[in-house]
């Protein structure tokens, strides 16, 4: 890069598009050809840390000062204030309280709380994800030299010895998974990346994909080298077009320096990688179900066994890893083992991303070691709550729990939130405070999971639209003690008998407010009030059992 | 029965130009079939059988794959397809107001067409902007931190 005098960074996440930065980018453009500062000055893009509410940010090297959200009218004033003349311009300043000082690049202005701890999100925000010399310049690329030099079986032991666990939601162990695919004597085998991240409220992965691409192919070459695969597909959900096309770019530039294809690092190891991007279907997210897609087929889960690592993609052993479980073994091989037990707790050890939403101040994407509890994340984090109190939490997802606020304060690792019967999920915490009603909120997530069924199996197929209609009679004001019954079997059943995870995990929020908010959901169909005032049952004429009723609120003061 | 155009394209060329860039291998049927949504803006019958004949499959199988998927329609849309997002994200930053009044000021309910082939409404699953919610996606454009009172705004932008 040639000498400049600053340097002008625009965050373009896929939020910042949407917000306007490319008009941004060339408003800055424009105005710093009209003042003549072009040979001074560089322009670039840069990816975004999850900052939705000051997006797009602005930031203004070596002075580090950042602007947001800026919008293509303020460019002229920063041009002309800030790099023609050099004064700052106050009213366009990020608020203090939009910023956490997980921008790395001002954790020396900064730093009154307790950090974070980078690891899958290290790079992301600090290099060019569509140049590979960032990434290589950042130790990219020297953990797979590294285990080229090692054994399979040596490799897998430190992936088993660093007790990582899968993060895509089931934290199953990630070396154990790795060492059932090596342990099979075929051929052919396939590394496959799960990035149809459709969680909702989920988009950690989105953003390693966007903001750090190379992370991926290095940590699937090492996966392949120790299973001994020698191909591999990342599976990106197809809505996030910024993430395939960055992908896209990340693999030919490994294939041009030979990072990627024959003979890497002039050793006998050979791999290669295709993009597949997903055509819009939730259960594509279950590792059988996307391999059906790749296959070009409908996106229905297999019956299990034979799992994957033994039966996968074509018939052979697959090995399918999480974005997030990838963007940890590069930092794993580099540090050891041993520095990753000490990051988390003794069971979950690490970090984890957290999507922080809902009625909260700041929300946006943590990287915190295993073990921060909500309460902490809220408080520090969010900011405190936004338009009332806590009333509850959905960690994980929309398959994942609804914790009450007694909950707040269980450290969030897999074996505490296990023990508590909560579910870890993708890490997305969605957070909710007393205008939420709880049998609205369920009837949500029930529309959500009929829709996303893939309808191969009754329980799920049926159980999700049944209990999405009781969830309605119940929100409508015409629900029966008799539903409250049948919520609680549908629930089970959905647990019990539905083929994969979906449908397993669709009964978890009836389970979740049948137990923690009985009295709320009874008070709907007792008093035919909603204590949030949100369903449509308060102050209307409705039917009951043949009787014309009118409901007010007085019925339930 | 006349040939279905659209952008000068004609469908059965397109597909046989498909094919012999991606070949006749069925893990290939789904890129195929997204690039014939794009530049047709929906998989027709005739597309449909022509697939089916090139890639020596059972047309009810590529029928069972193209509607299996949300990015991939068996109908016609309207010049602009209005995906709405209803997960709990969105829904706990106050989007039922704003799809109340998507609904009104179109006149259209999920998974209708307007009268003049303008608009088509959809209701859609997560899109991963959940930090920008309440969120809508007109064509490949995302608006976040959408308001009841900005959607005829945001519609007036659209021809």
């Amino acid at each position: 890069m040639k000498a400049v005098r600053s340097m002008v960074l625009i965050s373009n996440d896929t939020e910042s598009i949407a917000l306007g930065a490319n008009e941004v980018f060339s408003a800055f453009q424009q105005k710093i050809q009209d003042y003549g500062l072009s040979d001074e000055i560089s322009i670039s893009f840069i990816s975004d840390i999850g900052h939705n509410s000051a997006a797009p940010l602005v930031i203004i090297y070596p002075e580090a000062v950042i602007y947001g959200p800026v919008k293509p009218d303020d460019v002229l004033d920063i041009v002309e204030e800030h790099l023609d003349k050099g004064h700052i311009v106050e009213r366009k300043l990020v608020p203090a309280h939009e910023l956490s000082e997980h921008l790395t690049w001002l954790s020396s202005r900064k730093g009154t709380l307790p950090a974070e701890n980078r690891i899958v999100l290290k790079n992301v925000g600090l290099i060019d994800p569509e140049n590979i010399e960032d990434y290589i310049a950042l130790d990219g690329y020297q953990a797979l030299g590294t285990v080229l030099g090692k054994t399979p079986a040596e490799t897998i032991s430190i992936i088993e010895d660093s007790g990582l666990r899968g993060r895509g939601g089931a934290g199953f162990p990630t070396g154990l998974k790795w060492s059932f695919v090596a342990k099979t004597h075929i051929d052919k085998k396939y590394v496959v990346c799960n990035a149809d991240e459709s969680e909702p409220g989920t988009f950690k992965d989105r953003l390693v994909l966007e903001g750090d691409p190379h992370a991926i192919i290095e940590a699937m070459a090492i996966a392949a080298y120790a299973v001994g695969a020698d191909e591999g597909y990342v599976y990106i959900r197809g809505e996030y077009r910024l993430a395939i096309e960055r992908m896209k770019v990340a693999i030919k530039q490994a294939r041009e320096y030979g990072l990627l294809g024959k003979n890497i690092f002039s050793s006998k190891f050979s791999f290669d990688l295709h993009v597949h991007a997903g055509a819009g279907a939730y259960i594509c997210g279950e590792e059988t179900a996307l391999i059906e897609s790749i296959e070009g087929k409908r996106g229905e889960p297999r019956s299990r066994p034979p799992y994957p690592t033994t039966f996968g993609l074509w018939g052979k052993p697959t090995l399918v890893n999480n974005v997030e479980t990838l963007a940890n073994i590069p930092a794993i091989i580099r540090n050891g083992a041993d520095w990753y037990r000490s990051i988390g707790t003794p069971s979950s050890p690490g970090t984890k991303v957290y999507t922080i939403l809902g009625n909260v101040n700041v929300t946006g994407l943590i990287e915190v070691p295993m073990g921060i509890t909500l309460r902490e994340v809220i408080t520090i984090y969010a900011k405190g709550m936004k338009g009332g109190t806590f009333k509850m939490a959905q960690t994980g997802g929309s398959s994942g729990s609804i914790i009450p606020a007694n909950l707040q304060d269980t450290p969030m690792d897999f074996d505490s939130f296990k023990t508590a019967s909560v579910s870890l999920g993708s890490g997305a915490l969605l957070i909710c405070n007393e205008e939420i009603c709880v049998v609205d909120l369920a009837k949500v997530l029930l529309n959500f999971f009929r829709f996303e069924s893939c309808g191969k199996c009754n329980p799920c197929r049926i159980g999700c639209q049944k209990s999405f209609e009781i969830l309605s009679n119940i929100a409508e004001g015409i629900g029966t003690l008799q539903d409250l019954e049948d919520l609680q079997m549908m629930a089970n059943q959905l647990y019990e008998l539905s083929n994969c995870g979906l449908g397993q995990t669709a009964g978890s929020p009836l389970k979740d407010i049948l137990t923690y908010f009985h009295a709320e959901v009874e008070s709907h169909i007792r008093l035919k009030v909603c204590p949030a005032d949100t369903c449509p049952m308060s102050g209307k004429t409705i039917y009951h059992v043949g009787q014309e009723v009118k409901i007010t609120r007085e019925h339930g003061a | 029965m006349s040939v279905e155009v659209k952008n000068g394209l004609d469908i059965k060329k397109t597909i046989r130009e498909l094919i012999k860039q991606h070949g006749t291998e069925r893990a290939e049927l789904i890129p195929i079939m997204q690039k014939i949504n794009a530049d047709f803006g929906y998989i027709s019958s005739e597309a449909i059988e022509e697939l089916a004949l090139l890639m020596n499959l059972p047309t009810n199988q590529i029928f069972s794959v193209a509607t299996f998927y949300r990015m991939l329609s068996t109908e016609p849309r309207g010049k602009h397809v209005i995906q709405f997002c209803e997960s709990a994200p969105c829904h706990v930053a106050g989007s039922r107001q704003v799809w109340l009044a998507l609904q009104e000021a179109l006149g259209l309910e999920n998974g209708q067409t307007s009268k003049d082939n303008k608009w088509t409404l959809l209701t859609t699953s997560c899109l991963g902007a959940c930090g920008i919610g309440p969120v809508l996606v007109i064509d490949q454009n995302i608006y976040g931190n959408v308001q009841p009172q900005q959607v005829k705004n945001i519609l007036s932008r659209y021809e």
